[in-house]
Formats: structure tokens, C-alpha cells, sequence
């Protein structure tokens, strides 16, 4: 999503053939992100007007679906995700300053943060799988809070939890490969203070996805706490 | 007709190696890709349709069977839709034209806009797999919970060939908006931008903000088949009619996807072959927004049967009703614009005139299903397929086959055989009303869609209806021949054959790689033409033999 990757010039700065300036370059990358922002909201629109749906039609079943995640982790995570934001926009003001290793150690970092989410992620999808709550044949929850409930209904509820977060960690991935070839090409010297939009175009795509765990976190994790 | 301009070479023969095209930044190499494919999928939709059309000839199924008749239905609904329908004008002249209409070297993004039709290729094979694979019957709806839990046909592949294709939509919209906002020359103001502009602004509007709900959904119902995440599943408490809600959240604005290109396309034709500024200039450009705005709060239209609250349909029902102002804003003006006009009979005027009047039609017959009584009564017959194609066909597909004989000599440097443009045009136009008015007709008796066979009653309107389809498959077989043909024998154009305005007339046919010698600026309003100045005849539009020799000599 950001701008055309072509060979740096490294003196100048980089400015693709058809553009007339760089002013003019980093306005098309800027609205080019936005727009794809926007369908980003969309995308994940579609998901969060299906779990309301359902969350006004099974209150009880989504109450107790909720109490089997543990929030203790999914609040590690969100400060995790949040912190992760603070560092993109230190690596944003780092590479606005011309400061090339505070570029690198804070994309270095946001990589570090954005893969400790991922892992505390996948850990939290191992002990779900390991005790048999996941949709699809064979559904299982223990210990229910409230045995008038209907197992059916917190499959739904599980269904969503799987879909959103999954959708959510599946971005996670795609920034990380995003931070990872960034951070090569900062170390090569790549950006500097006249061009650094890509810097900013992801930071624009984290900011993005974490403002979407923002709001699934309360939605699946806080229900009813 | 310059010196300097002479010398460098067109876009086509800039590089003649297989991956000079494959590779190509171009955006006008990447419309000749999308042209090709896009003729292909067109090929293959309408292959089927003569197919199912030859079974409904007869009551009795008896030409295919059944479950046959089911896949290729919705082989011919996928493939029109998501393959031809949308893309067509804005991945083809959209691209070739958006940039050097706004004077620009490319599109802001070249790279993806590359990348968008490997992507829509990707969707295509998918979608070809699933032929192969048994082909899928759900209709192009791929409604739940058919879709999702009972159907066994290749429902997975076909669903992620969609999945896949929205997103080379997406890139090309998110390609457009940045384009058209950051890249046009000094002087072009937003309201000297050419209708093509704005009607292609709004359409991407559309394709970012609806798109990816048809994904989400399309997804979900995948996901659904392969893990059994039942959310649109009943016996967990699902529901399937939220399938119908999202899915037409974005299918009832895609409607428009298709349409408001086609109306960019026919306010450029009339303004040329009329000669005369387009009326009512404002309020076309608005009336792009305001259609693309309404779209999005009329899906419910599609489900006054399904069980949706009284008061949601007249809600909906109201706003549908709406959406017939700006289109008539539309329709009005262009009308107003041929008034007193120099028009000439062209090819691309014919295509133009003959989508005026079909849109009409679809348009007005649309509001007939709007109206909650009425859309009980013919919900899910003949009357809604004949309702949509004068939209689709009678409008978006005239569009497109205008447009792509207006900017043809643009886009090859050769000008078409104008009598046999102009017998096309009379032969798609007469086949479509006799493949499709029958079909109200039909329709308002009660024949529902999606059936392969019927009472003996209606054999005499759906004959019709088989012998109208052959028709126009010929009216179209033909621009394939001699544009085709053209390409090899034409004559070649001059750079503005039609001496028409616009920053796309003021370079080669066909253009340099890079559009433009120097950036243009631009000083004069938008459709500044002179009524007094006729349109240049036929021996005018194309250079003489004596120039072309010398041309080829050099
Ligand atoms: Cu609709």
C-alpha cells in the first residue's frame, strides 16, 4: 500500500517516474492508505454487525462464552499492542529526524512486541483447541457458569471469537513481514528525513489494526466483568 | 502530426518481448491485459447462457438435465457479475483513460494496478476450477444455507474465486481515488474534470466502502463449509438471512459499480456527437455521489420476502424510490443535451442512444419492484431478471461497447469499420428487447427464475426470448471480428479522430508510453465544444495513405 517501490536515489530521496514532486507522491500514498483503511473498517464491519446481531439475540450465551476467555491475558496483550503502537510512532519521529538507528531499534522493537502478541495469541488458541472449545463437530465447554445456557449458542459465540481474532492475528502477520522488510531497508539506509513515507503508511496500517483489537478485546474478552 | 512525437514509439510497440506485458507498469498495457481477460470470462458467462437458453426453448428438460441447468446459470451470474460486469469498464477504460484525461503519466500506483490483475486472474482460475470440479449451483447469490451446509457442488472454490476477484476491485479503487485527487494537471479543476472522471471517482467510492463486505461474507461462508463456524448456521441460532443482508449490502450497491462507469462513458459520446457543452453539468457529476450514496441504503429491497419487518421494507422501499431522482437527473440532461445538438450517427452514439432508452426502461421497471405489492407479487420471477439485465446488459454493456468504439482508435491508433459499428449496434439492440422484454411479460404471468422448465403456456414468449439471445450473441461476435480485424486491415486514426475535447485527444493514437511530451495545462472548461464546428467526416478521422506512407518511411 505504499508508495511504488523503485531504486532509491539515495541522495535525493525516492520519487517514482510519474509522480511530478515528492510532495505530490507522499499525498497519493497518503490518500492511497486511508482509502484502504477504510476498507479495512468495512471488512471487519461485516464481522462486528454479524457478533451484534447475535450478541442482542443470546445475551446469556455470549456472557458465558466470554467468562471462559482469559482476560488476564487478553489484557497482557492489548498493552502489549498498544505499546506497540507507541513505538511506531517513536520510529515514525525517529526517521523524521534523520535518526537512522533510533529508525531501526524501534522498528526492531514494535517486531518484537507485535510477535510476544502473537505468541500469547497462539497460546491462548492452544489451550481453547487442547480443551475441545472450537466450533465445528464435537464443541465442548466445561464448567459453565450458567448450565441453563444453550451450547449451541456459544459455539456462535466461539465461531466470532475465532473469526475476529484470527482475521486480527492474520494482519498481525502480514504488518510483521511489513516491519521486518522496512527495518532491512532502514539499516541499508533506505529512509531518511526527506523520504520516509512507507514508514508512516504502516505505521498508519498498525494504528489501524490495533485500534480494531480496541475493540474486540472488550467485546469478546469483557463481557459481563 | 508533431515532428518530436513521431519519433518515440506507442505504448504497443515501445517493447515487443511476452514479459514487457506481463511485467508492465503501464496502465494502458494493464487495460490491453484486463481486455483480453475480461473478453475471455465474457466468452465463457455467455457460452453458458446460449446453453441454459437452448433448454428453456422447450417445457421439458431435455436439452441438459436439471442439476446442468442449475451450474450454468450460476457459471453465467458469477462470470458476468464479478468478471465482466464490474471490471469491465473501469479495469479497462478506466484505466487506459483516467490518467491521461486528468494529464497525468500513469496511475498513482502502478505497481499494484499490475498486481490488481494478477489478482483478478487468480479469482478467474479459481472460478475455472470450480467448473472443473463439478461447477457450483447455488445461483451467483450463493445464498445460505444452501451454500454453506447443504449444497455439495464446488461451492468453496467458486466462493474464494470471488473472495479473490474483489480485491483486484479494491486496488483499482483505491488506485482511482488516489489518482484522480493527487494527480491532475495544473488548471483541471474538479469541475473541469470530464464526467468519466467523476462517474469513475464515485464508482470507487463504492468499491472501497462495499467490496470488502462481500469478502467478509463470502468468507464467512467459507469458513463455514470448512471448519463449520456456523454463523450463518440455524442449528446453532444462526441466521442465514444475515447472509442476505450482507451479502446485498454490498451486491445492491455493486449494481452501481457497474452502471455509473457506463453513465461516464455516455456523457463523454453524447457531448461529442451532439457538439455541444453537456447540460446540467453539476448536476450529472453530483448525481454520481448521490447515486453511490443511496446505493448503500437500499439492499433491503432484495428481501421484502424474506421474512424482514414491515416497517424495514417501507423504509426501504422509500429509498429505493430515491435513487430514481439522480438517475433521471442523468437521463434528463444527457436528453437535454442532445437538444438542438449536431447529432451525428456514430457507432458509439448508437451504443449511447440505445442505453438511454434501455436504462429507461430498467430503471423505470425498477421502480415498479420497488414498490412493496407490486415485488410481492413478481419477487424472484422473470420480471426481476428482465428488470436487472436492462441495467446491466441494456445499460452497462452498451456503455462499455460504446466506449470501447469511441476510444478505440485512442487505444490502437485504428479506426474501426463504422457500417459494420453501426449494424452491430442495431443488432445487439434489437436482440436484447426481443431476449428481454418477453421476459416482463413472463414474469408478470408468474414464471419464477431459476427454473429449468415450465407450463406449455409460455413456450411461444421464452421461444422469443431463445431466438432474441441468438441474436444478440451474433451483435456481439461481431465487434469481436472486426475490431479484431481492424487491428490488422483498419486505417489508421488520426490523434482525434472525432475532434472531440479532453487532454486524452490532444495526444497519439496510440499514445507514448509516458502520455504526454510535456505536462499539460489546462485553460479552457470542460466540453468546450462548437456547435458550429460539424464533426469531421469519415475521410478526416483517419490519416491518408500519403501521410501514413511517409510515416512508415521515417
Ligand atoms: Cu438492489
Amino acid at each position: 500500500m505504499s508508495a511504488t517501490v523503485e531504486h532509491a536515489d539515495s541522495s535525493a530521496g525516492f520519487l517514482a517516474h510519474h509522480f511530478d514532486d515528492r510532495a505530490q507522491q507522499r499525498q497519493a500514498a497518503v490518500i492511497g492508505m486511508w482509502a484502504f483503511l477504510a476498507t479495512e473498517v468495512l471488512f471487519f464491519g461485516g464481522l462486528f454487525a454479524g457478533y451484534s446481531v447475535y450478541r442482542f439475540l443470546y445475551p446469556e450465551a455470549w456472557v458465558e462464552g466470554s467468562k471462559h476467555l482469559d482476560h488476564v491475558l487478553g489484557t497482557i496483550n492489548t498493552a502489549v499492542l498498544l505499546t506497540s503502537s507507541f513505538t511506531v510512532v517513536l520510529a515514525v519521529r525517529a526517521v523524521k529526524r534523520g535518526e537512522k538507528d533510533h529508525l531501526v531499534r524501534y522498528l526492531l522493537t514494535t517486531i518484537a512486541l507485535a510477535s510476544l502478541f502473537v505468541v500469547v495469541k497462539t497460546y491462548e488458541y492452544w489451550v481453547k483447541f487442547s480443551h475441545g472449545t472450537v466450533p465445528g463437530a464435537g464443541f465442548e465447554l466445561h464448567d459453565l457458569y450458567d448450565p441453563s445456557v444453550s451450547l449451541n449458542q456459544v459455539e456462535l459465540f466461539y465461531g466470532f471469537y475465532f473469526v475476529m481474532t484470527g482475521l486480527h492475528a492474520f494482519h498481525m502477520v502480514v504488518g510483521i513481514v511489513i516491519f521486518a522488510v522496512y527495518t532491512r531497508l532502514a539499516q541499508l539506509g533506505r529512509y531518511d528525513e526527506n523520504y520516509h513515507t512507507p514508514i508512516e503508511m504502516i505505521g498508519l496500517y498498525w494504528h489501524l489494526v490495533d485500534l480494531i483489537w480496541v475493540f474486540l478485546f472488550p467485546l469478546l474478552y469483557l463481557i459481563d466483568r | 502530426m508533431i515532428d518530436v512525437a513521431r519519433k518515440e514509439r506507442n505504448y504497443v510497440d515501445a517493447d515487443y518481448s511476452v514479459w514487457s506485458w506481463f511485467l508492465t507498469t503501464d496502465h494502458k498495457r494493464v487495460a490491453i491485459l484486463y481486455l483480453i481477460s475480461i473478453t475471455v470470462f465474457f466468452m465463457l458467462g455467455g457460452a453458458a447462457a446460449v446453453l441454459f437458453r437452448l433448454e428453456l426453448m422447450t417445457p421439458q428438460p431435455d436439452f441438459v438435465i436439471p442439476e446442468t441447468y442449475n451450474k450454468l446459470f450460476t457459471l453465467h451470474g458469477i462470470l458476468m457479475v464479478f468478471f465482466y460486469l464490474i471490471p469491465s469498464i473501469p479495469a479497462v477504460l478506466g484505466n487506459f483513460l483516467l490518467p491521461l484525461m486528468i494529464g497525468a503519466k500513469d496511475v498513482a500506483f502502478p505497481k499494484l494496478n499490475l498486481a490488481s490483475w494478477y489478482v483478478y486472474m487468480v479469482g478467474g482460475v479459481l472460478t475455472v476450477a470450480a467448473i472443473v470440479f463439478g461447477g457450483v449451483d447455488t445461483g451467483w447469490t450463493f445464498y445460505t444455507p444452501y451454500s454453506s451446509t447443504y449444497g455439495n457442488s464446488a461451492v468453496l472454490l467458486a466462493g474464494l474465486g470471488v473472495f479473490v476477484v474483489g480485491f483486484s476491485s479494491i486496488l483499482t479503487g483505491i488506485n482511482f481515488l488516489a489518482t484522480i485527487h493527487t494527480m491532475r494537471a495544473p488548471g483541471l479543476t474538479w469541475f473541469r474534470l470530464p464526467l468519466f472522471v467523476w462517474a469513475h471517482y464515485a464508482t470507487s467510492l463504492i468499491i472501497i466502502l462495499g467490496t470488502p463486505v462481500v469478502s467478509i461474507t463470502v468468507l464467512l461462508v467459507a469458513v463455514e463449509r470448512l471448519f463449520g463456524v456456523g454463523i450463518f448456521d440455524p442449528t446453532l441460532g444462526g441466521d442465514p438471512l444475515l447472509f442476505q443482508h450482507l451479502f446485498w449490502f454490498y451486491s445492491h450497491p455493486a449494481v452501481y459499480i457497474m452502471i455509473l462507469p457506463s453513465m461516464g462513458v455516455i456523457s463523454e459520446i453524447i457531448a461529442c456527437f451532439a457538439r455541444k457543452k453537456v447540460f446540467g453539468y453539476h448536476f450529472i457529476a453530483f448525481s454520481s455521489l448521490a447515486i453511490a450514496l443511496l446505493g448503500f441504503l437500499v439492499w433491503g429491497h432484495h428481501m421484502y420476502v424474506s421474512g424482514q419487518s414491515m416497517y424495514a421494507g417501507f423504509v426501504f422501499s422509500f429509498l429505493t424510490m430515491l435513487v430514481g431522482v439522480p438517475s433521471a437527473i442523468k437521463v434528463f440532461n444527457w436528453t437535454a443535451t442532445l437538444y438542438k445538438g449536431q447529432v451525428s450517427w456514430t457507432t458509439p452514439m448508437m451504443y449511447a442512444l440505445g442505453f438511454i432508452g434501455l436504462f429507461t426502461i430498467g430503471g423505470l421497471t425498477g421502480l415498479f419492484l420497488a414498490t412493496l405489492g407490486i415485488d410481492v407479487h413478481v419477487h424472484d420471477t422473470y420480471f426481476v431478471v428482465a428488470h436487472f439485465h436492462y441495467i446491466m446488459v441494456g445499460g452497462a454493456s452498451m456503455g462499455y461497447l460504446g466506449g470501447l468504439h469511441f476510444w478505440w482508435p485512442k487505444m490502437t491508433g485504428k479506426m474501426y469499420p463504422e457500417t459494420w459499428g453501426r449494424f452491430s449496434a442495431i443488432v445487439v439492440f434489437v436482440g436484447f428487447n426481443l431476449t428481454f422484454f418477453p421476459q416482463f411479460l413472463l414474469g408478470y404471468m408468474g414464471m419464477p427464475r431459476r427454473y429449468h422448465m415450465y407450463p406449455e403456456e409460455f413456450q411461444v414468449l421464452n421461444v422469443m426470448s431463445t431466438a432474441g439471445a441468438s441474436i444478440m450473441g451474433v451483435g456481439y461476435l461481431l465487434p469481436l471480428g472486426y475490431l479484431l480485424w481492424s487491428l490488422w486491415y483498419g486505417k489508421n486514426a488520426t490523434s482525434n479522430p472525432w475532434d472531440a475535447r479532453g487532454l486524452e485527444w490532444t495526444i497519439e493514437s496510440p499514445p507514448t508510453p509516458h502520455n504526454f511530451h510535456e505536462k499539460p495545462v489546462v485553460t479552457t472548461e470542460v466540453y468546450d465544444y462548437d456547435p458550429e464546428q460539424p464533426l469531421p467526416p469519415p475521410s478526416e478521422r483517419v490519416v491518408s495513405p500519403a501521410e501514413s506512407e511517409t510515416e512508415t518511411v521515417q
